[in-house]
C-alpha cells in the first residue's frame, strides 16, 4: 500500500492543473461555475481547446487521438477538468459514439467520422430510448428496413439530450423483429438532416430544453452507416453503456460545487457577524457529505489504482448510484442555503439577490435526472446485487 | 378530539374541488395559466370570491365569512390538490391575514371587503435580501414628515408583488422595531420587477424610494409579534396545501406504477418500487397528522397571548418541519419511480415535485424549523399533544 502519487504522476497531475487552469477559455469555466447552462459554441469551443492538446479522447486507440493512459491517469485528467470547471468533452462523442467506432467500425468509417468526432465538428446525439423503451431499452421499435443499399428507418426516440444541437444520431433500430428482442438490434448512424427526421422539444421541470423527441418517417440511411454487423447493436450497446456508467458520477465537479457552497454558506448573514457556516446544523451538513465525498472519491481511486484491463471494475455500479445521489444532495444543500431567495429563480439582473440562489432551484430539479438516466439507480441496485452478490 | 372535517366543512371542501376542476381538472390549463401573466386564472379568482372563499377568515362584518383555521385548511388542501396557482396564501393568509391582524377598523373594512370581493389582489411584501423567513424588517426604513410616512429600500421574493392592487409592507421604523404599512401601486418611488418563480408562482423584486405610505393600524407601535402570529398561520395553511399536493403526487405515482409497462410486466410488479411508494403513503400520514394537529391548536387559539403564541408557533415548526421532510421525500421519489417522463413539463408530477420545493421555502424550511425547535428542547420534558 502507498498512498503518494508517483513522481510522474504528481507531474502529470500538474501539467493537467495547470493546462485547465490557463488554457480553457475563462468564460467558460465561469459558466460552469455559475452552474449555468453552457452555450452550443461554449461546448465545441471547449472540446476543441482540449483536442488541439491532445487531450479531449485521450481513452481512444491511440491511432485515433488516444494517450494510452493508465486508468490512474484518465481518471486524474477527469478530475483535474473538473476541478478547473472545464466541461468534459460531449460524451455523446467521446464517451459513447466514438469508443463504438473505434472498437466496432469498419475502416472507413474510422476515417470518416473519429477525426471529427473528437474535435466535435459532428455533434451526435444518442439515440437510443423510446416512449416504451426505458429501462428495458430492448423492446426498442424503431425499426430500419433493408431496401437496396440503403435502411428506411420508421419510428421515434426520445429523450435525446440536445438533439437539437445534433448533426448526427447513433441509434439502435429493429432489424429482425422475428427473433429474441436482443438479438434483431443493430446499430446505425444517421445523419440529422436527413429528409423524414424530425426534432420536436421538451421542456423539462426546471424551465429548459435540453432534450427532444427525435421522429423517423422513411428516413432512407445508406447500408453503410451500420456500425458493425447486422442484429449484433445490442452487444455494442452494452459496451457503450458499461463506458457511459463510469463517467456519469462527476465526483470531482461535487466536490467543487460543495467547497463553493461553502463560499456562499459564508455569504448569508444570520446575525451580529455570524453567517450560515456558523450554523451547527448546516455545518454538520456539509461535514456527512464531506465525508460522503471523500469515501466516494476513495472508491473511484480504488477502482482505478486496480483496473490494469481496462474493463470496469464491477463497483463502478456503486459510483454511478452513490456519485449520483451525492450530487443531488450538495445540489439540494445549495437549494436551502439559498433559502427564500431560492424562489427567485426567473429574476432579471436588476435581482437584489445572489446569482447562485436564483440558479439553485433550477439545479436541484434538473438534477433529479442524474438518478434515472445512464441506468437508472434502480437498474445499479439490480447489476450490484446480481452480478456481485450474485442474488 | 375528533381528526375529521364535520359536514359544512367537507361541504366546502367539495364545492371548491368542483369550483377548481373547471380550470384545472386538465393539467395542460394549468400548464397553460401560469405560462401566462399574471400568472393565474382571474375568472377563477374571481369565482372563489364568489364562493366566499377570499373572505373565509375575516370577520362577517368586514365583510368575511368569520371562518376559522380548519376551514383555511381545507380550501388549501383542495388548493394544493390541483396546484391552484391563484394567490389565496399570498393574498388572503398572509397579507389578508396581517391586515385583519392589524388594521383599524376602517382598514379592514375598505382592504378586506375589496379583497373578499376580489376586486383586489393583496400581497405582502416582507421578505428581504439577506433575511431568512425573520418577523422584523431591516431593510425597507420609515420615515414620518410632516406629509406622513415614506418608504425607502428593497423588498424580494414578493409573492404575487407585481400584480397586486395593493401592498402590505413591512418596514423598520427607527426606534420602535416593525411596524406594518400600505402602499398603493400608483406611489411614487415604488418599482416592482415581477417575474416567474421554478414553479410557475409569480413574485417580484419590489424597490421603494421615498415612497408615500399609510400606516396598517397605529403608527409606532412594533409589529414583529403580529407578523410573527401571522407567518405562524401561513406555515399552518401550507402546511395544508403540501398535504394536498403530496397525496395527489402519491396518488398520481401508485396509478402510474400500475399502468407503465416495462420488461413486458406493470412497474408494479417490482417490490423494490411497491415498498417505496409504501413508504411515500408513511410519509404522507404522519404529516397528515401532525399538519391536522397543528391546525387545531391554531383554531383553539383565542387570546392572542404570549403562552398561546408559543404554542402556535412551536405547533407550526413541528408541522412545517414534518412536510418538509415529507415533501421532499415525497416529490423525490414520485419523479424517481416515474422515471423520465416526470423531468417534463408537460407531465404532472413533475409540478407537483416543484410547487412542494418552492411551498418548502416560502416560510422556512425543515432546517429553519428544526433550529428553532432544537432551541427550545431543553424547555419541556415530554411533548403532549393534547390540551
Ligand atoms: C434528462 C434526461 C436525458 C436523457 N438523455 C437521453 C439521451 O440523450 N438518449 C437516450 O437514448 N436516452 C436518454 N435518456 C433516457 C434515459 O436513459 C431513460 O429515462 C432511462 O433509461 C429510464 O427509462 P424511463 O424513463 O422510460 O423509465 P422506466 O424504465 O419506465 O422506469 C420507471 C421507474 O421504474 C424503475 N424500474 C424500471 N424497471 C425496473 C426493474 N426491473 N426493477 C426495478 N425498478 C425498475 C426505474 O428505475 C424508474 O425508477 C434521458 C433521460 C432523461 C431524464
Amino acid at each position: 500500500m502507498q498512498l503518494e502519487l508517483s513522481a510522474e504522476d504528481a507531474a502529470f497531475r500538474d501539467e493537467m492543473r495547470a493546462f485547465f487552469t490557463t488554457e480553457v477559455p475563462e468564460d467558460i469555466r465561469d459558466a460552469v461555475a455559475g452552474r449555468r447552462e453552457l452555450t452550443k459554441e461554449q461546448v465545441v469551443r471547449s472540446q476543441r481547446t482540449l483536442n488541439a492538446a491532445g487531450i479531449a479522447v485521450p481513452h481512444w486507440p491511440v491511432e485515433w487521438g488516444g494517450r494510452d493512459w493508465s486508468a490512474l491517469r484518465r481518471h486524474i485528467w477527469h478530475e483535474e477538468m473538473q476541478r478547473a470547471c472545464v466541461p468534459p468533452p460531449l460524451a455523446f462523442n467521446a464517451s459513447m459514439v466514438g469508443p463504438v467506432i473505434a472498437t466496432f467500425g469498419n475502416r472507413e468509417q474510422k476515417e470518416r467520422f473519429l477525426a471529427k468526432t473528437a474535435n466535435l465538428d459532428i455533434w451526435w446525439s444518442q439515440g437510443f430510448s423510446e416512449p416504451d423503451a426505458g429501462s428495458d431499452l430492448a423492446s426498442l421499435r424503431t425499426t430500419a428496413v433493408r431496401d437496396g443499399d440503403h435502411y428506411v428507418i420508421n419510428g421515434q426516440k426520445t429523450w435525446t439530450t440536445l438533439g437539437q444541437h445534433g448533426d448526427w444520431i447513433f441509434c439502435l433500430v429493429r432489424t429482425d423483429p422475428t427473433v429474441k428482442k436482443q438479438a434483431g438490434i443493430s446499430f446505425l448512424l444517421v445523419d440529422m438532416t436527413s429528409p423524414g427526421v424530425t426534432v420536436r422539444p421538451i421542456e423539462l421541470i426546471d424551465g429548459g430544453h435540453e432534450v427532444n423527441e427525435v421522429w423517423f418517417s422513411d428516413v432512407r440511411v445508406p447500408a453503410e452507416n451500420l456500425v458493425g454487423e447486422e442484429n449484433k447493436g445490442w452487444d455494442y450497446a452494452k459496451f457503450l453503456l458499461g463506458n457511459e456508467r463510469v463517467g456519469v458520477a462527476p465526483v470531482g465537479a461535487t466536490k467543487r460545487v460543495l467547497a463553493q457552497a461553502k463560499e456562499w454558506a459564508r455569504s448569508v448573514p444570520t446575525g451580529e457577524g455570524t453567517t450560515l457556516l456558523d450554523d451547527p446544523l448546516t455545518a454538520a451538513r456539509v461535514a456527512e457529505l464531506e465525508n460522503q465525498l471523500l469515501a466516494l472519491e476513495l472508491t473511484a481511486l480504488r477502482v482505478v489504482a486496480n483496473s490494469a484491463d481496462g474493463k470496469p471494475h464491477p463497483a463502478s455500479s456503486v459510483l454511478k448510484l452513490r456519485g449520483t445521489e451525492l450530487q443531488q444532495a450538495v445540489s439540494e444543500l445549495v437549494l436551502d442555503l439559498a433559502g427564500p431567495d431560492s424562489l427567485a429563480s426567473g429574476a432579471g439582473d436588476s435581482s437584489a439577490l445572489a446569482d447562485w440562489a436564483r440558479r439553485s432551484a433550477p439545479v436541484y430539479l434538473n438534477l433529479r435526472k442524474a438518478s434515472i438516466y445512464g441506468g437508472s439507480n434502480e437498474v445499479q441496485r439490480q447489476i450490484i446485487a446480481r452480478t456481485i452478490l450474485g442474488l | 378530539m375528533d381528526f375529521t372535517h364535520d359536514d359544512e366543512q367537507q361541504a366546502l371542501g367539495e364545492a371548491v374541488r368542483g369550483l377548481l376542476a373547471r380550470s384545472y381538472a386538465d393539467f395542460e390549463n394549468r400548464r397553460r395559466t401560469v405560462a401566462d401573466e399574471p400568472g393565474f386564472d382571474e375568472k377563477t379568482w374571481a369565482r372563489l370570491a364568489e364562493m366566499g372563499v377570499l373572505g373565509l377568515p375575516f370577520a362577517e362584518e368586514y365583510g368575511g365569512m368569520g371562518a376559522g383555521p380548519v376551514e383555511v385548511g381545507v380550501v388549501a388542501q383542495e388548493l394544493g390538490r390541483v396546484l391552484a396557482p391563484e394567490p389565496f396564501l399570498a393574498s388572503v393568509v398572509l397579507a389578508g391575514g396581517v391586515v385583519a391582524a392589524a388594521g383599524t377598523a376602517q382598514q379592514k373594512a375598505a382592504v378586506l371587503g375589496d379583497l373578499a370581493s376580489g376586486a383586489s389582489v393583496l400581497a405582502f411584501a416582507h421578505a428581504e435580501p439577506g433575511a431568512r423567513w425573520v418577523p422584523s424588517a431591516a431593510g425597507v426604513t420609515a420615515a414620518e414628515s410632516a406629509d406622513g410616512w415614506t418608504l425607502s429600500g428593497v423588498k424580494e421574493p414578493v409573492p404575487h408583488g407585481a400584480r397586486a392592487d395593493l401592498l402590505v409592507v413591512s418596514a423598520a421604523v427607527p426606534g420602535s422595531g416593525t411596524g406594518l404599512f400600505l402602499v398603493s401601486p400608483g406611489a411614487t418611488g415604488l418599482a416592482r420587477d415581477g417575474y416567474r418563480t421554478f414553479d410557475g408562482g409569480r413574485a417580484a423584486r419590489v424597490a421603494f424610494d421615498a415612497t408615500p405610505a399609510v400606516p396598517l393600524g397605529e403608527a409606532g407601535t412594533d409589529r414583529t409579534s403580529t407578523v410573527a402570529g401571522v407567518l405562524d398561520g401561513a406555515r399552518i395553511a401550507a402546511c395544508n396545501e403540501a398535504l394536498g399536493a403530496m397525496e395527489v403526487a402519491l396518488s398520481t405515482t401508485s396509478g402510474y406504477l400500475k399502468t407503465r409497462k416495462q420488461f413486458g410486466v406493470p412497474l408494479s410488479t417490482f417490490q423494490s418500487l411497491t415498498f417505496r411508494a409504501a413508504d411515500m403513503y408513511v410519509s404522507l400520514e404522519m404529516a397528515r397528522s401532525v399538519t391536522l394537529w397543528a391546525t387545531m391548536v391554531l383554531a383553539a387559539a383565542s387570546d392572542g397571548g404570549p403562552d398561546e403564541n408559543r404554542e402556535v408557533a412551536d405547533a407550526a415548526s413541528r408541522a412545517a418541519l414534518q412536510v418538509s421532510r415529507a415533501g421532499r421525500h415525497i416529490g423525490q421519489e414520485a419523479v424517481q419511480l416515474h422515471g423520465g417522463i416526470a423531468m417534463t413539463a408537460e407531465y404532472s408530477v413533475g409540478s407537483y415535485t416543484s410547487h412542494l420545493t418552492a411551498l418548502d421555502h416560502l416560510l422556512g424550511d425543515g432546517g429553519f424549523h428544526l433550529a428553532r425547535l432544537a432551541a427550545a428542547v431543553g424547555g419541556h420534558g415530554e411533548v403532549d399533544p393534547l390540551p
